[in-house]
């Protein structure tokens, strides 16, 4: 079985080879070299962590260093919890999370599991799907706009060639709700490949007596995949949605670049606003507020799922 | 993992759904490829058939993009524009085509060179910072190993923009706001979790056995790291070291937030390429396309090793 | 484990030397990315070639002007030397000291700002608002103004069309009414065997098109921010029945005049509808009115201009931008010299030639000066009358809001326009609260 991070994790610390050599001591050696990069993220991640915390309490704008800093309690914490904008935007990131996992992992592993036919040049295609999920989002993103354009868009005049609905009588990052899925179809497009790299180890991974054994059976090639497949899958399949579940949820890059957050608040994400909050209205004790809360909710949700998932392997 | 049995037998596919497989996936293929071979076409494009309708699939192919992705134009008065010179260059001639004369160069290419600096420079220093970490972790009894290499990974949980908040305070605070320096500390901190989970992976696959085997024969333990284990985690280093170069190659949000001219890399630049009324498509295709090729070519190199980069090592093939 | 350090540090070396490779007798001037920023290079070459000073320009496009600028002012960041900002801005630049104040400078090299045309002083120098304390140069006049296609206007099948349906002659519009009837009598029209639509506005919601398109109708109907300047009471002036009036409006010109998909339209776009010959009339700043009279295929005679028309009051949405010494430059005496240099009355006569809009008396009051382009009589009528948005430090806060607040009535169909206007009270107040002005 291919260990996960958690399997690491909490697989023995190697036997040791704590004995003194030449040099210097092997737990000087392991501070040595260990400790900069804790250092590091101290730095650049632990202490900025800490004072966003403690700008969390205050009133402090980042454009005005001049003014008063105030303590202001859990007014912040407040005022995030009952705004219903930010519950808004909460909702349209469950919508984009939801379905861009939906879409990824229904397509991602049906084209695994035709790659698993193993026919020939399975190798060079799937090179070839894989190249879009490793580009900038934001520069994909950028040029996604101009194949969305109405009229002289690739997108438009697609569907104009296939389903004969004028290029022009739609809009798919205009008023008319379609942006929320605008947004879905792109991020399918670059990630689909990853669920489907994870799910292909996956099937690869499933040793092929086991299914030899179960023709012996004379199980059907149905049940064959629900009783074998499917379950073997699952724990890679539920990898690749954790990581995409957290890389989605910290959405901001493509997204900005498509849509805005547009029209109206219509694909206004939680990365999009607080970028709204902490750097245009530079409201900075309310946005590190905004930012603890995201924090612990993707830390939360996280873990429950990553329970979830070591239960499953268990089984 | 890639225990697949070489002996088909009864789970070896028909002919049929050999077939079919092939057929779909190559359908699914030619459909995802083809905003890539749009850009790259696009970039090939003049300026009114970028945006002619319907969209031209066959067109004469022209520079304009490029030359206009390297050069700023103006517009001269009619009267100054006929008493000009002849035009020297071939991109001289290009630019004046459409009644404008070149000014001058573009920023584009700072902003790659600024990439360049930034994605090398943090990916050296997440590896060199991270091979050491690996090699720590995975060969020496560290106190709450586990613990801190859960907290490494932990750090890519954040949204980017939730960071920045209080990296733009201490930037500015510092004066590392807008430099190369300031940006290649941040992505190394943010590239350090994934280059410490991939190679302590890659250097537990190294039996312990030559090592012990260099500490007898009176190596020191520094040199047995250095002549034994960093010549056999080569590959590994390499491809982390190429996985570090795509994230910072690809960072758009701290990019945005934290530089304005002198550190700025192109993915904030690109989007900006605008230009006489109107974004100019072509020159906003020349300069993804040459940005984004690079990335394609290391993904064809790294084909082997992909799926462990983008999963930290936890899936390996 | 020496030689690993050696090569960091090396590496880092290396980084701050590339980092600090500019040299620090250039300078570095900021704008936005259009038309008048080529001018300005062609214009600078002079100040190169007397100085020795070699010009760097940073241009950045409108949508991401005042974002990219404003964040690197705050940062501290040293890119630019000077910066020809945005008029709301001045507020927090001069409270914040990000810009050098000018007034000394000014009496030294006795610039006098009586040289300069009053509103634009006010506008774009002045903090608080007309107040002797000067924190930039008028640089570049601005208004929000109109141009439409005179050729079409001027074809006796379109007048006589016209005067059948309105009973009067087709011309340009003198009030607002009077703009949307022309607007919807050509929405859908065809012409030359296409069709065409009425006008191109701005709708546009990331930065500030749809503020700056609708202020235009807004201001002309008779909208204010305060009944008593300076006091923050905007209960019955944002909200005035003549306001609602003004905001129903622009939505009926966005619903029955332009062009489909034109959702999310600033600069950019109506200056494409209207070169691709999709529009009769479009808005915008005059900045783009000198390269769209000298464009081969709309320009030259198949343009006019006119003033954004009064309904109530005469009234325009001021642009434009006033030039700033960035207060951390390390270049401050090359700064300074710039400006001394932009402000003499022969530069600025030049500038005007190659398309910037000088604010200088000796050219707007040159007696030549209104025959000089088809536009510069329309420039001068519409700088008499500007209104500008809140200059205040929070004005981005501001700004977002009435974006949103306007975005969501006019184009996302949300609400009435008097729950609109009641909404933006409500938000500006709140903005106001934090700031500890109310």
């Amino acid at each position: 079985m291919t260990p996960t991070p958690l399997d690491r994790l909490a697989r023995a610390t190697p036997p040791s080879m704590a004995r003194r050599v030449r040099g210097l001591s092997d737990r000087t050696i392991a501070w040595l070299f260990v400790a900069p990069t804790i250092a590091l993220l101290l730095a650049i991640n632990i202490f900025p962590l800490i004072w966003t915390v403690r700008l969390s309490f205050t009133n402090f704008a980042a454009n005005k260093p001049n003014a008063e800093v105030k303590w202001v309690g859990l007014r912040n914490y407040e005022r995030i919890l009952t705004d219903d904008g930010i519950w808004a935007t909460m909702q349209t990131t469950a919508h984009f999370l939801f379905w861009t996992l939906f879409f990824q992992v229904l397509i991602g592993f049906t084209l695994a599991w035709l790659i698993n036919r193993k026919f020939k040049g399975n190798d060079l295609l799937t090179t070839l799907i894989v190249l879009p999920m490793m580009l900038s989002p934001a520069v994909v993103g950028n040029f996604w706009t101009f194949l969305y354009q109405p009229q002289i868009g690739l997108v438009n005049y697609m569907v104009e060639l296939l389903t004969g609905t004028p290029a022009s009588s739609f809009s798919m990052l205009g008023p008319g709700g379609l942006a929320p899925w605008s947004i879905v179809i792109v991020d399918t497009w670059m990630w689909t490949p990853f669920v489907m790299l994870i799910c292909l180890a996956g099937l690869r991974s499933i040793p092929d007596y086991i299914y030899e054994a179960a023709e012996i059976d004379r199980a059907s090639k149905w049940r064959q995949f629900w009783t074998i497949t499917i379950p073997m899958v699952l724990p890679f399949l539920m990898l690749a949605v954790l990581f995409r579940g957290i890389e989605n949820f910290k959405m901001f890059d493509m997204v900005t670049l498509l849509t805005g957050g547009g029209p109206g608040n219509e694909t206004l994400l939680t990365s999009i606003d607080l970028k709204r909050e902490a750097f245009e209205k530079w409201r900075t004790g309310y946005s590190s507020a905004y930012a603890i809360i995201l924090f612990v909710t993707v830390f939360g949700l996280a873990s429950i799922y990553v329970k979830a998932l070591n239960k499953v392997k268990e089984r | 993992m890639s225990g697949v049995s070489s002996s088909w037998s009864v789970t070896e596919p028909s002919k049929l759904s050999k077939w079919l497989a092939a057929t779909l996936v190559l359908a699914y293929t030619l459909i995802t490829l083809l905003p890539l071979l749009w850009i790259i076409s696009t970039g090939f494009k003049s300026g009114p058939d970028s945006i002619s309708y319907p969209p031209k699939v066959v067109f004469e192919p022209s520079l304009e993009g490029y030359v206009n992705l390297f050069t700023t134009r103006t517009r001269l008065g009619a009267e100054a524009f006929a008493a000009l010179p002849p035009p020297e260059t071939w991109y001289d001639r290009i630019v004046r085509q459409s009644g404008m004369v070149i000014a001058g160069p573009s920023r584009f290419g700072e902003r790659f060179l600024n990439s360049v600096i930034i994605g090398f420079g943090s990916t050296a220093l997440s590896i060199f910072l991270g091979t050491l970490a690996a090699y720590g972790f995975s060969r020496f009894k560290v106190p709450l190993k586990d613990d801190l290499l859960f907290f490494i990974l932990s750090t890519r949980m954040m949204p980017p923009i939730a960071v920045a908040i209080p990296i733009y305070l201490m930037y500015r605070q510092l004066g590392l706001s807008d430099t190369h320096l300031g940006m290649i500390l941040l992505y190394t901190a943010v590239n350090i979790s994934l280059a410490v989970w991939l190679l302590k992976g890659f250097i537990d696959e190294i039996p312990r056995e030559y090592e012990e085997a260099a500490l007898i024969d009176g190596y020191t333990r520094f040199q047995a790291f250095r002549k034994v284990v960093l010549p056999q985690a080569a590959t590994g280093i390499a491809s982390t070291a190429i996985f570090c170069l795509i994230f910072a190659w690809n960072e758009y949000a701290f990019a945005v937030l934290l530089t304005s001219g002198k550190a700025q890399t192109a993915p904030p630049f690109i989007p900006t390429i605008i230009g006489v009324g109107g974004q100019d498509w072509p020159a906003v295709a020349a300069g993804a396309t040459i940005f984004l090729l690079p990335v394609m070519i290391f993904t064809i190199l790294l084909r082997k090793h992909l799926l462990r980069g983008i999963t930290f090592g936890a899936v390996r093939k | 484990m020496k030689a690993g350090y050696l090569a960091a540090a090396s590496a880092m070396a290396l980084v701050s030397a590339v980092a600090g490779r500019a040299d620090a007798d250039d300078l570095t001037l900021c704008w936005a990315a259009w038309d008048p920023a080529n001018a300005l290079v062609e214009l600078s070459k002079d100040f190169e070639a007397q100085t020795g000073t070699k010009m760097n320009f940073e241009f950045v496009p409108w949508p991401n002007f005042a974002d990219r600028m404003l964040n690197e002012l705050n940062s501290g960041g040293k890119l630019c030397d000077l910066l020809i900002g945005d008029s709301q801005w001045i507020g927090g630049a001069a409270e914040n000291g990000w810009y050098l104040k000018l007034n000394d400078f000014f009496a030294k090299e006795s610039i006098s700002m009586d040289d300069f045309a009053p509103a634009t002083v006010y506008a774009y120098s002045t903090w608080p608002k007309g107040e002797p304390n000067y924190y930039a140069l008028p640089a570049m006049g601005d208004a929000n103004g109109w141009f439409y296609r005179k050729d079409w206007f001027a074809r006796p099948e379109i007048q006589a069309a016209f005067k059948e349906k309105y009973g009067r002659d087709l011309a340009e519009p003198k009030t607002q009414t009077e703009l949307l009837e022309i607007a919807q009598f050509f929405q859908g029209r065809e012409i030359d065997g296409k069709t065409v639509y009425g006008a191109s506005i701005f709708t546009e919601r990331g930065s500030e098109g749809i503020t700056m398109g609708a202020t235009n109708a807004l201001y002309a109907f008779g909208f204010k921010y305060e009944n008593t300047p300076g006091k923050y009471d905007m209960e019955g002036a944002v909200n005035s029945p003549d306001a609602v009036a003004g905001l129903e409006f622009y939505k009926e010109l966005y619903k029955t005049a332009t062009p489909p998909g034109y959702d999310n339209a600033y600069m950019e776009q109506s200056l494409d509808a209207f070169k691709s010959g999709q529009v009769a009339m479009a808005m915008n700043w005059f900045a783009f009115f000198p390269g769209l009279y000298a464009d081969p295929n709309v320009g030259g005679e198949h343009i006019d201009f006119f003033v954004n028309p009064a309904q109530k009051v005469p009234a325009s949405t001021l642009g434009g931008q006033g030039i700033s010494v960035v207060a951390n430059t390390d270049n401050m005496d090359g700064a300074l010299a710039y400006i001394k240099w932009f402000s003499q009355p022969d530069v600025q006569q030049k500038w005007w030639s190659m398309g910037g809009y000088s604010c200088h008396n000796a050219v707007l009051n040159d007696p030549g000066f209104k025959d000089s382009a088809p536009f510069a009589g329309d420039f001068l009528e519409a700088m008499a009358n500007v209104q500008d948005f809140w200059q205040e430090p929070a004005y981005a806060q501001l700004l977002l809001a009435m974006q949103e607040r306007l975005h969501n009535y006019v184009v996302a169909d949300q609400g009435t326009a008097q729950e609109a206007l009641d909404g933006l009270i409500k938000d500006w107040t709140e903005v106001f609260e934090d700031e500890g002005k109310l």
